[in-house]
Protein backbone atom coordinates (compact mmCIF):
# COMPACT_ATOMS: atom_id res chain seq x y z
CA UNK A 1 0.00 0.00 0.00
CA UNK A 2 1.28 3.42 -0.92
CA UNK A 3 -0.18 6.82 -0.08
CA UNK A 4 -0.05 9.36 -2.86
CA UNK A 5 -0.40 13.12 -2.92
CA UNK A 6 -3.97 12.58 -4.12
CA UNK A 7 -4.75 10.57 -0.96
CA UNK A 8 -3.26 13.30 1.22
CA UNK A 9 -5.34 15.95 -0.54
CA UNK A 10 -8.53 13.99 0.04
CA UNK A 11 -7.48 13.45 3.66
CA UNK A 12 -7.18 17.22 4.14
CA UNK A 13 -10.52 17.80 2.43
CA UNK A 14 -12.10 15.23 4.76
CA UNK A 15 -10.59 16.98 7.79
CA UNK A 16 -11.94 20.34 6.58
CA UNK A 17 -15.39 18.83 6.03
CA UNK A 18 -15.40 17.29 9.52
CA UNK A 19 -14.21 20.49 11.19
CA UNK A 20 -17.01 22.31 9.41
CA UNK A 21 -19.73 19.84 10.36
CA UNK A 22 -18.43 19.40 13.94
CA UNK A 23 -17.71 23.09 14.41
CA UNK A 24 -20.57 23.66 16.89
CA UNK A 25 -19.71 20.56 18.89
CA UNK A 26 -16.02 21.50 19.20
CA UNK A 27 -16.91 25.06 20.15
CA UNK A 28 -19.36 23.82 22.80
CA UNK A 29 -16.71 21.51 24.27
CA UNK A 30 -14.40 24.54 24.39
CA UNK A 31 -17.13 26.68 26.00
CA UNK A 32 -17.28 24.16 28.86
CA UNK A 33 -13.67 24.55 29.90
CA UNK A 34 -12.10 27.17 27.62
CA UNK A 35 -13.08 30.15 25.55
CA UNK A 36 -15.54 28.80 23.00
CA UNK A 37 -13.57 29.22 19.78
CA UNK A 38 -12.00 25.85 18.95
CA UNK A 39 -14.53 24.78 16.30
CA UNK A 40 -14.70 28.24 14.73
CA UNK A 41 -10.92 28.49 14.53
CA UNK A 42 -10.31 25.03 13.04
CA UNK A 43 -13.14 25.43 10.56
CA UNK A 44 -11.60 28.71 9.38
CA UNK A 45 -8.08 27.22 9.25
CA UNK A 46 -8.85 24.01 7.36
CA UNK A 47 -11.13 25.89 4.96
CA UNK A 48 -8.09 28.08 4.19
CA UNK A 49 -6.00 24.92 3.71
CA UNK A 50 -8.50 23.51 1.21
CA UNK A 51 -8.47 26.77 -0.74
CA UNK A 52 -4.65 26.49 -0.98
CA UNK A 53 -4.63 22.84 -2.10
CA UNK A 54 -5.03 23.50 -5.86
CA UNK A 55 -1.71 25.40 -5.81
CA UNK A 56 0.18 22.36 -4.43
CA UNK A 57 -1.84 19.43 -5.79
CA UNK A 58 0.95 18.46 -8.21
CA UNK A 59 3.69 18.73 -5.56
CA UNK A 60 5.24 16.07 -3.31
CA UNK A 61 3.60 15.02 -0.06
CA UNK A 62 6.09 17.01 2.04
CA UNK A 63 5.27 20.24 0.22
CA UNK A 64 1.53 19.68 0.63
CA UNK A 65 1.87 19.06 4.36
CA UNK A 66 4.23 22.01 4.85
CA UNK A 67 1.80 24.32 3.08
CA UNK A 68 -0.96 22.94 5.29
CA UNK A 69 1.05 23.67 8.45
CA UNK A 70 2.01 27.19 7.38
CA UNK A 71 -1.59 27.96 6.44
CA UNK A 72 -2.89 26.71 9.79
CA UNK A 73 -0.35 28.86 11.68
CA UNK A 74 -1.40 31.89 9.61
CA UNK A 75 -5.16 31.45 9.90
CA UNK A 76 -6.20 29.53 13.04
CA UNK A 77 -4.77 31.61 15.88
CA UNK A 78 -5.20 30.50 19.48
CA UNK A 79 -3.06 27.65 20.69
CA UNK A 80 -4.39 25.13 18.20
CA UNK A 81 -2.97 27.08 15.22
CA UNK A 82 0.69 26.84 16.29
CA UNK A 83 0.16 23.30 17.62
CA UNK A 84 -1.49 21.73 14.58
CA UNK A 85 0.65 23.90 12.31
CA UNK A 86 3.81 22.61 13.97
CA UNK A 87 2.51 19.02 13.74
CA UNK A 88 2.01 19.26 9.97
CA UNK A 89 5.34 21.04 9.43
CA UNK A 90 7.22 18.39 11.41
CA UNK A 91 5.48 15.61 9.46
CA UNK A 92 6.41 17.48 6.27
CA UNK A 93 10.04 17.45 7.40
CA UNK A 94 10.01 13.65 7.51
CA UNK A 95 8.27 13.42 4.14
CA UNK A 96 10.18 16.17 2.30
CA UNK A 97 10.43 15.35 -1.40
CA UNK A 98 8.48 12.11 -0.95
CA UNK A 99 6.02 11.26 -3.77
CA UNK A 100 4.46 8.14 -2.25
CA UNK A 101 4.39 7.31 1.45
CA UNK A 102 4.76 3.78 2.82
CA UNK A 103 3.50 2.74 6.27
CA UNK A 104 6.94 3.09 7.92
CA UNK A 105 7.26 6.65 6.63
CA UNK A 106 3.73 7.47 7.77
CA UNK A 107 4.46 6.25 11.29
CA UNK A 108 7.70 8.24 11.38
CA UNK A 109 5.83 11.36 10.23
CA UNK A 110 3.14 10.93 12.90
CA UNK A 111 5.82 10.40 15.54
CA UNK A 112 7.51 13.65 14.46
CA UNK A 113 4.16 15.43 14.52
CA UNK A 114 3.53 14.29 18.10
CA UNK A 115 7.00 15.42 19.17
CA UNK A 116 6.34 18.79 17.55
CA UNK A 117 3.12 19.26 19.52
CA UNK A 118 4.85 18.28 22.76
CA UNK A 119 7.73 20.69 22.15
CA UNK A 120 5.59 23.63 21.05
CA UNK A 121 3.02 23.12 23.81
CA UNK A 122 5.54 22.12 26.50
CA UNK A 123 3.02 19.47 27.47
CA UNK A 124 3.16 15.79 28.31
CA UNK A 125 0.57 13.04 28.56
CA UNK A 126 -2.05 13.27 31.27
CA UNK A 127 -2.51 17.05 31.11
CA UNK A 128 -5.89 16.95 29.31
CA UNK A 129 -4.67 18.04 25.88
CA UNK A 130 -4.58 16.76 22.30
CA UNK A 131 -1.46 14.79 23.28
CA UNK A 132 -3.65 12.44 25.30
CA UNK A 133 -5.44 11.43 22.10
CA UNK A 134 -2.50 11.43 19.68
CA UNK A 135 0.12 9.66 21.80
CA UNK A 136 -1.77 6.38 22.41
CA UNK A 137 -2.38 6.08 18.66
CA UNK A 138 1.30 6.60 17.87
CA UNK A 139 2.15 4.01 20.56
CA UNK A 140 0.04 1.37 18.79
CA UNK A 141 1.58 2.16 15.40
CA UNK A 142 5.13 1.96 16.74
CA UNK A 143 4.56 -1.22 18.74
CA UNK A 144 3.26 -3.01 15.63
CA UNK A 145 6.27 -2.15 13.49
CA UNK A 146 8.14 -5.24 12.35
CA UNK A 147 5.15 -7.54 12.95
CA UNK A 148 3.19 -9.11 10.11
CA UNK A 149 -0.16 -7.66 11.19
CA UNK A 150 -1.76 -5.93 8.17
CA UNK A 151 -1.21 -2.18 8.44
CA UNK A 152 -4.91 -1.38 8.09
CA UNK A 153 -5.66 -3.60 11.09
CA UNK A 154 -2.93 -1.85 13.08
CA UNK A 155 -4.34 1.52 12.04
CA UNK A 156 -7.81 0.48 13.15
CA UNK A 157 -6.43 -0.38 16.59
CA UNK A 158 -4.55 2.93 16.63
CA UNK A 159 -7.76 4.82 15.86
CA UNK A 160 -9.49 3.01 18.72
CA UNK A 161 -6.60 4.02 20.99
CA UNK A 162 -6.98 7.65 19.92
CA UNK A 163 -10.71 7.50 20.67
CA UNK A 164 -10.07 5.91 24.06
CA UNK A 165 -7.41 8.57 24.75
CA UNK A 166 -9.88 11.29 23.87
CA UNK A 167 -12.48 9.83 26.23
CA UNK A 168 -9.85 9.43 28.93
CA UNK A 169 -9.47 13.22 29.03
CA UNK A 170 -12.95 13.50 30.62
CA UNK A 171 -11.90 12.67 34.20
CA UNK A 172 -8.52 14.43 33.83
CA UNK A 173 -7.52 17.63 35.60
CA UNK A 174 -6.32 20.17 33.04
CA UNK A 175 -2.84 21.51 33.77
CA UNK A 176 -2.07 23.13 30.41
CA UNK A 177 -3.92 25.65 28.30
CA UNK A 178 -6.91 27.75 29.20
CA UNK A 179 -8.79 24.87 30.84
CA UNK A 180 -6.12 24.77 33.56
CA UNK A 181 -7.48 28.04 34.98
CA UNK A 182 -10.54 26.11 36.11
CA UNK A 183 -8.57 23.78 38.34
CA UNK A 184 -10.83 21.01 39.66
CA UNK A 185 -13.73 22.34 37.64
CA UNK A 186 -12.02 21.15 34.45
CA UNK A 187 -12.75 17.56 35.55
CA UNK A 188 -15.72 15.91 33.85
CA UNK A 189 -15.39 17.53 30.43
CA UNK A 190 -13.84 16.05 27.29
CA UNK A 191 -10.92 18.07 25.98
CA UNK A 192 -11.77 19.89 22.72
CA UNK A 193 -8.20 19.55 21.38
CA UNK A 194 -8.22 15.80 21.97
CA UNK A 195 -11.56 15.69 20.19
CA UNK A 196 -10.35 17.53 17.08
CA UNK A 197 -7.29 15.25 17.06
CA UNK A 198 -9.61 12.24 17.02
CA UNK A 199 -11.42 13.70 13.98
CA UNK A 200 -8.08 14.08 12.20
CA UNK A 201 -7.21 10.48 13.10
CA UNK A 202 -10.56 9.34 11.69
CA UNK A 203 -9.78 11.11 8.42
CA UNK A 204 -6.33 9.50 8.37
CA UNK A 205 -7.90 6.07 8.79
CA UNK A 206 -10.38 6.77 6.01
CA UNK A 207 -7.43 7.72 3.80
CA UNK A 208 -5.68 4.42 4.58
CA UNK A 209 -8.85 2.45 3.82
CA UNK A 210 -9.03 4.19 0.46
CA UNK A 211 -5.34 3.58 -0.29
CA UNK A 212 -5.62 -0.11 0.62
CA UNK A 213 -8.81 -0.57 -1.40
CA UNK A 214 -7.16 0.98 -4.44
CA UNK A 215 -4.01 -1.16 -3.97
CA UNK A 216 -6.20 -4.29 -3.98
CA UNK A 217 -7.90 -3.23 -7.19
CA UNK A 218 -4.53 -2.66 -8.83
CA UNK A 219 -3.03 -5.97 -7.66
CA UNK B 1 -28.28 37.10 20.27
CA UNK B 2 -28.87 40.84 20.02
CA UNK B 3 -25.83 42.76 18.83
CA UNK B 4 -25.27 46.03 17.04
CA UNK B 5 -23.41 44.50 14.11
CA UNK B 6 -23.79 43.94 10.39
CA UNK B 7 -22.52 40.43 9.90
CA UNK B 8 -20.79 38.12 12.37
CA UNK B 9 -17.87 37.59 9.98
CA UNK B 10 -17.11 41.31 9.66
CA UNK B 11 -17.20 42.38 13.32
CA UNK B 12 -13.44 42.77 13.83
CA UNK B 13 -12.72 44.24 10.40
CA UNK B 14 -15.52 46.81 10.47
CA UNK B 15 -14.60 47.90 13.96
CA UNK B 16 -10.99 48.44 12.80
CA UNK B 17 -12.29 50.43 9.83
CA UNK B 18 -14.25 52.60 12.25
CA UNK B 19 -11.17 53.22 14.36
CA UNK B 20 -9.18 54.15 11.28
CA UNK B 21 -11.90 56.54 10.16
CA UNK B 22 -12.14 58.17 13.59
CA UNK B 23 -8.48 58.45 14.52
CA UNK B 24 -6.56 58.99 11.28
CA UNK B 25 -4.44 61.62 13.05
CA UNK B 26 -3.11 59.01 15.50
CA UNK B 27 -3.24 55.61 13.87
CA UNK B 28 -3.37 53.71 10.61
CA UNK B 29 -4.87 50.28 10.16
CA UNK B 30 -3.14 47.69 8.02
CA UNK B 31 -5.25 44.79 6.73
CA UNK B 32 -4.29 41.22 5.86
CA UNK B 33 -2.44 40.76 8.07
CA UNK B 34 -4.38 43.02 10.43
CA UNK B 35 -2.62 45.44 12.73
CA UNK B 36 -3.12 48.94 14.10
CA UNK B 37 0.00 51.09 13.85
CA UNK B 38 1.01 54.59 14.89
CA UNK B 39 0.46 57.02 12.06
CA UNK B 40 4.07 58.22 12.39
CA UNK B 41 5.72 54.77 12.56
CA UNK B 42 8.50 53.80 12.36
CA UNK B 43 10.25 56.35 14.55
CA UNK B 44 13.99 56.26 13.99
CA UNK B 45 15.98 55.33 17.07
CA UNK B 46 12.91 54.57 19.24
CA UNK B 47 12.19 51.11 20.62
CA UNK B 48 8.95 49.84 19.08
CA UNK B 49 6.36 48.59 21.58
CA UNK B 50 3.87 46.03 20.29
CA UNK B 51 1.06 44.15 21.93
CA UNK B 52 -1.80 42.08 20.67
CA UNK B 53 -4.36 39.51 21.56
CA UNK B 54 -7.85 38.41 20.79
CA UNK B 55 -10.42 41.06 19.93
CA UNK B 56 -13.35 41.69 22.25
CA UNK B 57 -11.29 43.53 24.90
CA UNK B 58 -11.63 47.01 23.42
CA UNK B 59 -10.19 49.53 23.85
CA UNK B 60 -7.24 47.17 24.55
CA UNK B 61 -5.02 46.95 22.50
CA UNK B 62 -5.79 49.02 19.40
CA UNK B 63 -7.11 51.93 21.44
CA UNK B 64 -3.73 52.26 23.11
CA UNK B 65 -1.74 52.83 19.94
CA UNK B 66 -0.32 56.34 19.70
CA UNK B 67 2.15 58.75 21.21
CA UNK B 68 3.57 57.56 24.53
CA UNK B 69 2.02 54.10 24.46
CA UNK B 70 1.96 51.33 21.82
CA UNK B 71 3.51 51.55 18.37
CA UNK B 72 1.32 48.74 17.07
CA UNK B 73 -1.40 46.36 18.17
CA UNK B 74 -2.34 43.04 16.58
CA UNK B 75 -6.00 42.07 16.94
CA UNK B 76 -6.97 38.42 16.56
CA UNK B 77 -10.46 37.10 16.00
CA UNK B 78 -12.69 37.61 19.03
CA UNK B 79 -11.03 35.97 22.05
CA UNK B 80 -8.53 34.25 19.75
CA UNK B 81 -4.87 35.14 19.74
CA UNK B 82 -3.55 36.84 16.61
CA UNK B 83 -1.40 34.82 14.20
CA UNK B 84 2.38 35.22 13.78
CA UNK B 85 2.05 36.95 10.38
CA UNK B 86 0.39 39.90 12.13
CA UNK B 87 3.11 40.36 14.76
CA UNK B 88 5.85 39.85 12.20
CA UNK B 89 4.51 42.54 9.85
CA UNK B 90 3.76 44.89 12.77
CA UNK B 91 7.28 44.37 14.12
CA UNK B 92 8.74 45.29 10.75
CA UNK B 93 6.43 48.31 10.46
CA UNK B 94 7.52 49.81 13.81
CA UNK B 95 11.18 48.86 13.77
CA UNK B 96 13.08 52.13 14.00
CA UNK B 97 16.42 50.38 14.39
CA UNK B 98 16.37 50.23 18.20
CA UNK B 99 14.59 46.89 18.48
CA UNK B 100 11.03 45.92 19.28
CA UNK B 101 9.44 44.84 22.57
CA UNK B 102 6.49 42.43 22.50
CA UNK B 103 4.07 42.72 25.42
CA UNK B 104 2.35 39.33 25.64
CA UNK B 105 -0.47 38.33 27.95
CA UNK B 106 0.11 34.89 29.40
CA UNK B 107 -2.29 32.72 27.44
CA UNK B 108 -1.04 29.57 25.78
CA UNK B 109 -2.06 30.70 22.29
CA UNK B 110 -0.78 34.26 22.62
CA UNK B 111 2.59 33.07 23.92
CA UNK B 112 3.05 30.53 21.11
CA UNK B 113 2.03 32.90 18.32
CA UNK B 114 4.24 35.73 19.63
CA UNK B 115 7.15 33.27 20.02
CA UNK B 116 6.80 32.18 16.41
CA UNK B 117 6.65 35.82 15.26
CA UNK B 118 9.71 36.76 17.32
CA UNK B 119 11.68 33.87 15.80
CA UNK B 120 10.70 35.01 12.30
CA UNK B 121 11.52 38.68 13.00
CA UNK B 122 14.89 37.78 14.49
CA UNK B 123 15.61 35.70 11.39
CA UNK B 124 15.05 38.92 9.44
CA UNK B 125 17.58 40.75 11.58
CA UNK B 126 15.26 42.66 13.94
CA UNK B 127 16.13 42.62 17.62
CA UNK B 128 13.03 41.45 19.53
CA UNK B 129 12.47 41.08 23.27
CA UNK B 130 9.28 39.85 24.93
CA UNK B 131 7.72 40.40 28.33
CA UNK B 132 4.91 38.14 29.55
CA UNK B 133 2.16 39.69 31.68
CA UNK B 134 0.83 37.28 34.32
CA UNK B 135 -0.87 39.26 37.07
CA UNK B 136 -4.15 37.42 37.73
CA UNK B 137 -4.11 36.23 41.34
CA UNK B 138 -7.23 34.12 40.71
CA UNK B 139 -5.04 31.54 39.01
CA UNK B 140 -2.60 29.52 41.01
CA UNK B 141 0.89 30.04 39.64
CA UNK B 142 2.12 26.50 39.67
CA UNK B 143 3.16 23.67 37.42
CA UNK B 144 -0.49 22.61 37.59
CA UNK B 145 -1.74 25.49 35.45
CA UNK B 146 -0.66 27.34 32.33
CA UNK B 147 0.40 30.03 34.81
CA UNK B 148 -1.34 33.21 35.77
CA UNK B 149 -3.28 35.05 33.09
CA UNK B 150 -2.36 38.50 31.89
CA UNK B 151 -5.16 40.94 32.71
CA UNK B 152 -5.37 44.52 34.05
CA UNK B 153 -1.66 45.11 34.56
CA UNK B 154 -1.28 44.84 30.78
CA UNK B 155 -2.90 48.26 30.31
CA UNK B 156 -0.63 49.84 32.92
CA UNK B 157 2.46 48.20 31.41
CA UNK B 158 1.61 49.44 27.94
CA UNK B 159 1.28 53.01 29.24
CA UNK B 160 4.40 52.95 31.40
CA UNK B 161 6.71 51.19 28.94
CA UNK B 162 5.31 53.30 26.12
CA UNK B 163 6.37 56.39 28.04
CA UNK B 164 9.83 54.94 28.64
CA UNK B 165 10.30 54.20 24.94
CA UNK B 166 9.01 57.65 23.99
CA UNK B 167 11.60 59.10 26.37
CA UNK B 168 14.42 57.29 24.62
CA UNK B 169 14.91 54.18 26.79
CA UNK B 170 16.70 51.39 24.95
CA UNK B 171 15.34 47.85 24.50
CA UNK B 172 17.02 46.49 27.64
CA UNK B 173 15.66 49.40 29.70
CA UNK B 174 12.16 48.97 28.29
CA UNK B 175 12.31 45.26 29.09
CA UNK B 176 13.50 45.97 32.64
CA UNK B 177 10.70 48.48 33.26
CA UNK B 178 8.05 46.20 31.76
CA UNK B 179 9.24 43.37 33.99
CA UNK B 180 9.10 45.66 37.01
CA UNK B 181 5.50 46.62 36.23
CA UNK B 182 4.56 42.95 35.95
CA UNK B 183 6.35 42.13 39.21
CA UNK B 184 4.57 44.96 41.04
CA UNK B 185 1.05 44.51 39.59
CA UNK B 186 -1.71 42.17 40.75
CA UNK B 187 -5.30 41.80 39.53
CA UNK B 188 -8.53 39.92 40.07
CA UNK B 189 -11.82 39.97 38.20
CA UNK B 190 -15.43 39.01 38.78
CA UNK B 191 -18.48 38.67 36.55
CA UNK B 192 -22.20 39.19 37.02
CA UNK B 193 -22.98 37.86 33.55
CA UNK B 194 -21.28 35.91 30.81
CA UNK B 195 -20.79 37.37 27.35
CA UNK B 196 -21.79 36.31 23.86
CA UNK B 197 -19.08 35.65 21.28
CA UNK B 198 -20.76 36.75 18.02
CA UNK B 199 -19.68 33.60 16.14
CA UNK B 200 -21.34 31.44 18.80
CA UNK B 201 -24.51 33.41 19.33
CA UNK B 202 -25.08 32.32 22.90
CA UNK B 203 -23.51 33.04 26.29
CA UNK B 204 -20.24 31.21 26.96
CA UNK B 205 -21.52 30.22 30.39
CA UNK B 206 -24.75 30.63 32.30
CA UNK B 207 -25.01 32.46 35.58
CA UNK B 208 -28.15 32.32 37.65
CA UNK B 209 -29.99 35.46 38.72
CA UNK B 210 -28.35 35.37 42.16
CA UNK B 211 -24.95 34.05 41.15
CA UNK B 212 -21.60 35.60 40.35
CA UNK B 213 -18.32 34.22 39.09
CA UNK B 214 -15.23 35.17 41.09
CA UNK B 215 -11.78 35.03 39.53
CA UNK B 216 -13.19 35.25 36.03
CA UNK B 217 -10.87 35.76 33.07
CA UNK B 218 -11.31 38.19 30.21
CA UNK B 219 -12.48 35.70 27.60
CA UNK B 220 -15.87 34.82 28.99
CA UNK B 221 -14.23 31.74 30.41
CA UNK B 222 -15.61 30.65 33.75
CA UNK B 223 -13.66 31.65 36.86
CA UNK B 224 -12.49 29.70 39.86
CA UNK B 225 -15.60 29.75 42.00
CA UNK B 226 -19.24 30.53 41.57
CA UNK B 227 -21.02 31.96 44.55
CA UNK B 228 -24.16 33.71 45.61
CA UNK B 229 -24.22 37.37 44.70
CA UNK B 230 -23.05 39.63 47.52
CA UNK B 231 -22.92 43.37 48.15
CA UNK B 232 -20.26 45.46 46.41
CA UNK B 233 -18.55 45.88 49.79
CA UNK B 234 -18.25 42.12 50.34
CA UNK B 235 -17.18 41.46 46.74
CA UNK B 236 -14.45 44.11 46.84
CA UNK B 237 -13.28 42.73 50.18
CA UNK B 238 -12.84 39.28 48.63
CA UNK B 239 -10.96 40.66 45.61
CA UNK B 240 -8.83 43.14 47.56
CA UNK B 241 -7.86 40.51 50.11
CA UNK B 242 -6.65 38.17 47.35
CA UNK B 243 -4.67 40.96 45.69
CA UNK B 244 -3.21 42.61 48.78
CA UNK B 245 -1.96 39.40 50.36
CA UNK B 246 -0.42 38.13 47.14
CA UNK B 247 2.32 40.68 46.42
CA UNK B 248 2.03 41.42 49.37
CA UNK B 249 1.17 45.11 49.55
CA UNK B 250 2.12 46.70 52.85
CA UNK B 251 1.38 49.76 54.93
CA UNK B 252 3.27 52.74 53.53
CA UNK B 253 3.05 51.57 49.92
CA UNK B 254 1.99 53.94 47.17
CA UNK B 255 -0.21 52.25 44.60
CA UNK B 256 -1.98 52.88 41.34
CA UNK B 257 -5.54 51.59 41.75
CA UNK B 258 -7.19 50.50 38.51
CA UNK B 259 -10.91 49.69 38.66
CA UNK B 260 -11.85 48.25 35.30
CA UNK B 261 -15.27 47.60 33.82
CA UNK B 262 -15.74 44.37 31.83
CA UNK B 263 -17.85 46.09 29.16
CA UNK B 264 -21.38 45.87 30.58
CA UNK B 265 -20.93 47.59 33.93
CA UNK B 266 -22.19 51.14 34.40
CA UNK B 267 -19.69 53.70 35.67
CA UNK B 268 -21.90 54.36 38.68
CA UNK B 269 -21.11 50.83 39.88
CA UNK B 270 -17.38 51.15 39.13
CA UNK B 271 -17.22 54.16 41.44
CA UNK B 272 -18.95 52.12 44.18
CA UNK B 273 -16.19 49.53 43.70
CA UNK B 274 -13.53 52.24 43.83
CA UNK B 275 -15.07 53.68 47.00
CA UNK B 276 -14.88 50.31 48.77
CA UNK B 277 -11.34 49.74 47.51
CA UNK B 278 -10.22 53.18 48.69
CA UNK B 279 -11.61 52.48 52.19
CA UNK B 280 -9.80 49.13 52.37
CA UNK B 281 -6.51 50.65 51.21
CA UNK B 282 -6.82 53.53 53.69
CA UNK B 283 -7.46 51.10 56.54
CA UNK B 284 -4.28 49.20 55.60
CA UNK B 285 -2.15 52.35 55.37
CA UNK B 286 -1.79 52.03 51.60
CA UNK B 287 -1.90 55.29 49.66
CA UNK B 288 -3.69 55.36 46.33
CA UNK B 289 -1.34 57.78 44.59
CA UNK B 290 -2.83 57.35 41.11
CA UNK B 291 -6.00 55.76 39.80
CA UNK B 292 -7.69 54.71 36.59
CA UNK B 293 -11.42 53.99 36.47
CA UNK B 294 -13.39 52.87 33.43
CA UNK B 295 -13.65 50.25 30.68
CA UNK B 296 -10.12 49.57 29.42
CA UNK B 297 -9.81 45.78 29.20
CA UNK B 298 -13.22 44.33 28.54
CA UNK B 299 -14.92 41.05 27.70
CA UNK B 300 -17.48 42.19 25.14
CA UNK B 301 -20.74 42.96 27.01
CA UNK B 302 -19.87 41.09 30.21
CA UNK B 303 -21.08 42.79 33.38
CA UNK B 304 -18.42 42.72 36.04
CA UNK B 305 -15.25 44.41 37.10
CA UNK B 306 -11.63 43.78 37.81
CA UNK B 307 -9.31 45.44 40.28
CA UNK B 308 -5.61 45.93 39.63
CA UNK B 309 -3.16 47.35 42.13
CA UNK B 310 0.30 48.41 40.98
CA UNK B 311 2.92 49.26 43.59
CA UNK B 312 4.48 52.53 42.50
CA UNK B 313 7.97 53.91 42.90
CA UNK B 314 9.28 57.24 41.60
CA UNK B 315 10.21 55.80 38.22
CA UNK B 316 6.85 54.16 37.57
CA UNK B 317 4.95 57.22 38.82
CA UNK B 318 6.92 59.54 36.54
CA UNK B 319 6.33 57.29 33.54
CA UNK B 320 2.61 56.95 34.36
CA UNK B 321 2.30 60.75 34.48
CA UNK B 322 4.16 61.26 31.18
CA UNK B 323 2.11 62.53 28.23
CA UNK B 324 0.03 60.02 26.29
CA UNK B 325 -2.16 60.51 23.26
CA UNK B 326 -4.05 57.47 21.99
CA UNK B 327 -7.69 56.91 21.00
CA UNK B 328 -8.56 55.58 24.47
CA UNK B 329 -6.09 57.20 26.86
CA UNK B 330 -4.95 60.80 26.70
CA UNK B 331 -3.37 63.29 29.06
CA UNK B 332 -0.60 65.87 28.94
CA UNK B 333 -0.51 65.81 25.14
Amino acid sequence: MLITAGHIIRFLERVAYTMHTQREELTQLDANIGDADHGTNLDRGFAAVVSKLPTVADKDVGTILKTTGMTLISTVGGASGPLYGTAFIRAAGVLAGVETVNPEQLVAALEAALEGVQTRGKAQRGEKTMIDAIAPGVDVLKAAQGTDEPFLAVAERALAAVEAGMQATIPMLATKGRASYLGERSIGFQDPGATSSFYIAQALFAMLQEAVAQAEVVS
Amino acid sequence: MKKLINTVEDVVKESLEGMAAAHADLIAVHYDPDFVVRADAPIAGKVGIISGGGSGHEPMHGGFVGKGMLDAACPGAIFTSPVPDQMLEATKAVNGGAGVLHIVKNYTGDVMNFELAAELAQAEGIEVAAVIVNDDVAVKDSTWTAGRRGVGTTVLMEKIVGAAAEGGANLAECTRIATKVNDHGRSMGMALTSCIVPANGKPTFDLGENEMEIGVGIHGEPGRTRMELKSAREIVEIMAEAILTDLPFASGDNVLAFVNGMGGTPLIELYIVYNELAKICAAKGITIARHLIGDYITSLEMAGASITLLKLDDELTRLWDAPVHTPALRWGA
